[in-house]
Parts: structure tokens; sequence; C-alpha cells
């Protein structure tokens, strides 16, 4: 009995500090953003392999760094739109998985295309309190005008989200809304998960690779 | 390749053609802001076709024979010309600042930079805007109208088409006497451009289901998003979300919310497309002006 409670007593207690301490150290999203991006780039800019275009490699960094701080069924629910609550949840699964696919294979694409870029983050407009916020930031490049790249967070738990992402001026999700509801008036969702997981076969043959290859 | 017809005439005979088919393609148009999807999208493979034969691999040629100072140098320099169109656009728009930063950018960089030839004025502080007529329009209330795919200038909407002429009589290589110098120019500063977005097209051809869409539902975003940042920016307000006053004819110029988009998903009908203005600079490359924005599903060019 006595045992029980002081168990009880220590988890509630260790629960406790852990809370305290990740409350603690909650980063402000652009700072959470800025982490991430800084950390591929340096990434990116000193591996040889990923500047030759190493598909595995660069899925490695993606995975380690990116995966974790994207919400893709959040994602694949606002690009499937109304949709999404017409499947079921067998196919809403498949479907964000694909669709998880399909991003990744893009981002190791931009990746391997890092050469000198610089990143400039503009000043936040949130209240602090805000669970749902944009983070503004754009890509330096020697040549041409800088690339605008916004992202889309939510607060989760002690960490932050990403669930959109703007590149120019065009959100993605909002970009594959439209796709995804042709897809999905030809074949249904079964038809769009199949033409999803069509082009990630593609890509894991050999866009990517393709890619990256030097000249 | 720009000169393969007369200038003037590009848009009028797009238009043409565009207006031919509103009877008979508003029966079958399925998105509300693409009427003409029909002829767009025989458009959007027709450019797709001169970019794969001609414009694609002369761009690749460009990118891996030219040393890279060369091929800034050559950006820098037609950059800086548009730079007095985009003033004027800066200050029709009413973004004085914007403007006179526009206009020391041209003295500074025409002069210290050698013609051009260097942005000395970026480093300076004076940040590179793009604007064009089209967009001064959209700031001044004129909806987008429906989406046009022009021969070889690609995306575009009705009144940026019909803006264009007034993009040509502004750029200033448009006056370059020698017709020879001038085509040559008009020519490089196509490849160029084009050069300077094979990245980008490569990523489009990997990630986009059907290229036509994905490129058209960018493309109208990257416009309104362009638009409303530059309201934003004219009105000298802090946060001015939505610039609803001005809601014509379109739904792509105006925005339904600046908020982040809604947790559950959202259950709009298809066509009232959701889009979000956004804020920040002023968006680079692939304005409806460049056939760029139409990559062709060949070969990557190497990196």
């Amino acid at each position: 009995m006595f045992k029980k409670l002081f168990a009880a007593i220590l988890t509630v207690g260790v629960l406790g500090f852990a809370g305290a301490g990740t409350a603690a150290a909650q980063e402000a999203p652009d700072v959470f953003i800025k982490r991430i991006s800084q950390e591929v780039l340096e990434t990116a800019k000193h591996d040889k392999d990923i500047q030759s275009g190493n598909q595995q490699r660069i899925l490695e960094v993606v995975q380690s760094k990116i995966l974790p701080n994207v919400d893709f069924q959040r994602m694949t629910a606002l690009a499937a739109g109304r949709y999404w609550r017409e499947a079921t949840p067998e196919q809403q699964k498949r479907l964000t998985e694909e669709f998880r696919d399909l991003l990744v294979y893009t981002y190791a694409g931009a990746i391997a295309q890092i050469r000198d870029q610089q990143l400039e983050f503009k000043p936040m407009r949130n209240d602090p309190a805000d669970t749902e916020v944009e983070v503004r930031s754009q890509v330096v490049q020697q040549r041409g005008e800088p690339i605008q790249l916004n992202y889309r967070l939510y607060k989760s738990g002690n960490t932050w989200k990403i669930y959109d992402l703007n590149v120019l001026g065009a959100w993605l999700v909002e970009t594959y809304k439209g796709n995804f509801a042709s897809e999905i008036s030809k074949g249904g969702i079964d038809g769009l998960i199949k033409t999803l997981a069509e082009r990630n076969k593609r890509l894991a043959a050999g866009g990517l690779v393709k890619n990256g290859k030097p000249s | 390749m720009k000169t393969a017809v007369h200038p003037a005439l590009r848009p009028v005979l797009a238009l043409g053609v565009a207006a031919s088919l509103t009877g008979c393609a508003s029966t079958t148009a399925q998105n509300p802001v693409d009427p003409f999807e029909k002829f767009n999208r025989s458009m959007f493979t027709f450019n797709d076709k001169v970019d794969q034969y001609a414009l694609k691999p002369a761009a690749t040629v460009y990118k891996k024979a030219l040393p890279s100072f060369v091929q800034t140098g050559v950006y820098n320099f037609f950059g800086n010309l548009g730079d007095v169109w985009t003033a004027a656009n800066n200050l029709l728009q009413g973004r004085v600042e914007d403007g006179v930063s526009d206009v020391m950018r041209f003295a500074v960089n025409s002069t210290f930079g050698i013609g051009g030839l260097i942005d000395v004025g970026s480093d300076a502080g004076l940040q590179k805007h793009r604007q064009d007529f089209g967009a001064t329009l959209g700031v001044w209330g004129v909806g987008s109208g429906p989406y046009v795919v022009l021969p070889l200038l690609g995306p575009s909407t009705v009144r940026d088409s019909v803006a264009l002429p007034l993009d040509w009589k502004g750029d200033l290589w448009r006056y370059v006497d020698p017709v020879n110098v001038r085509n040559t120019g008009i020519g490089l500063r196509v490849i160029d451009m084009r050069a300077g977005v094979l990245d980008a097209s490569n990523l489009i051809e990997d990630a986009a289901l059907d290229r036509y869409e994905f490129i058209r539902d960018a493309y109208l975003q990257r416009r309104a998003s362009k638009i409303s940042s530059n309201r934003e920016r004219g009105a000298g307000s802090g946060y001015r979300p939505l610039p609803d006053e001005e809601d014509l004819d379109t739904k792509t110029d105006n925005g339904s919310s600046l908020n982040t988009a809604p947790a559950a998903p959202s259950v709009e009908p298809e066509g009232n497309k959701n889009l979000q203005p956004e804020k920040g600079t002023a968006a680079p490359a692939a304005s409806g002006k460049q056939p760029a924005s139409s990559p062709a599903p060949s070969e990557n060019p190497a990196k």
C-alpha cells in the first residue's frame, strides 16, 4: 500500500519535473525553424555524399532532421479537403504514407541542390500565446531574388509541428488540393493512393539520383 | 524566340483565341478560375514542347558552359534595366518608399555597378523588388480574371495579359537600336531566366501529379499573394489581412483568411479556393512573362 503510494508520488514528481523542464525549454516557433533549417543547410553544404546526390544519405538526413517535426497526417487531411472524411481509416493511413514519401523525395531533391544559400528570417507577427503560427523566412542565393519560404506550425505539447509550407507565395497544401481532387474524381481515394505510390516508386528508382547526379 | 511574333500582337492573339473559346468552354469548365482550361492545356503542351526541345537545352548548356560570374552579370544587367519599370510600378501602386529605393538601386548599380553588371545595390541594403503593370492593376483593384496560358510566355491571367504591352513599353532594352543587338539581348535574357529556374522546374516535375494544375494553382496563389502583400505595404499598416473591398469578379486575388488553415480539413467546395494572402518579399523569378514556368518533362540537367 505504502509502496504503491510512494511509487505514485514519485511518478507524479518525475513527470512534473519533466514537464517543467520542457516548458522552460520551449522554443519560440521561429527559433525552432531556424534551428532545424540551419542543421539541414549545414549538413547539406558540408556533406560530400549529399552534394554528389547520394539518395540514401539525403533520405537519412530528411528522416532524422525533418520527419519528426512535420505532421503529415494533418497535411494530408488538409490537402484532401472534404474527401478526407469520406476515406476509411486504412485509406487515410495509406494516403498519408504515400503523400509523406512524395514530399520526402521532393524535399530531398531540394536538399541536393543546396549550395551557397543563406537563410534570413523575418520578424514574427504572432502573440507568444498563439498555438498556430506562421514563420516567415527567405532563402537568399547568389543569383536571383530571394525565395520566400514560410511555414505554418502548431504547438504540440512542448514542441512545434510543421503542417504547411509556402514557397514563393504558394502554399503546398493549397497547391496539392487541386491535384488531389482531380485524382479522386478520376479514381476515388484508392486511385489517388495508387497514383502517389507509382510516382514514389519512380522517384525511388532514379528520379532523385538523376537529379543529383553530378554532370 | 520572343521575336517570333510581334510583341504587341501576342496578348491580342492569346485573348482572341481565349475569348472565342469562352462560349463552349463554360459548359465544360470544372474550375471557376480556369474556364479556358482546354485552350490553356493545349498552350501548356505547346510551351512544354518548345521548352523541351529549345529553351531547356539552351539554358542547360548556358548554365554549364558559362562561368557563374558571367551568368550573374547577365542576370544583373537585365535586372537593372528592369528596376526602372519596377520603380515606376511601385510608385504607381503608392509605395513611395519602395519606388525611391528602386530608383536608388538603378542609380547605384548603373554607376558603381558598371552599367548594372554588379548588384552593389543589394549589398548596400537596397533590396530588389520586381513589379509589373499587371500587379499594379491588381493593387488598383482590378480582378485577375480567368487563368490564361500564353503562347511562349506561360502562365498569366486575363488582367496580366492585358497589362503586358505596357510592360513591354516599360522595358528599356526594347529601345536598344541595332535590332540584332536587341534581339540577341532578348534571347540571352530568356535563356538566362530559364537557367535560373532549372532546378525548380525539375522539382516540380517530381512533385506534381498533374503539372498543369499544379503550376496553375501555385501561380494563381503566388500572384494573389504578391498583390495582397503589395497592398499591405502600400497601406503602411502593420497587418491588413483582407483587402476585401476590392472583391471584383475573381476569387484568385482575394484570399479569405490570413489565419492559419483550419485544424479540421476544409470542406469548402472545390472552386472556392482558400487562398491566403501573404506578406513578405516581392516574389522572384517566374513571372507570367517567362516560358520558364513551364518546364519540360525531360531529363534533368546536370547539377
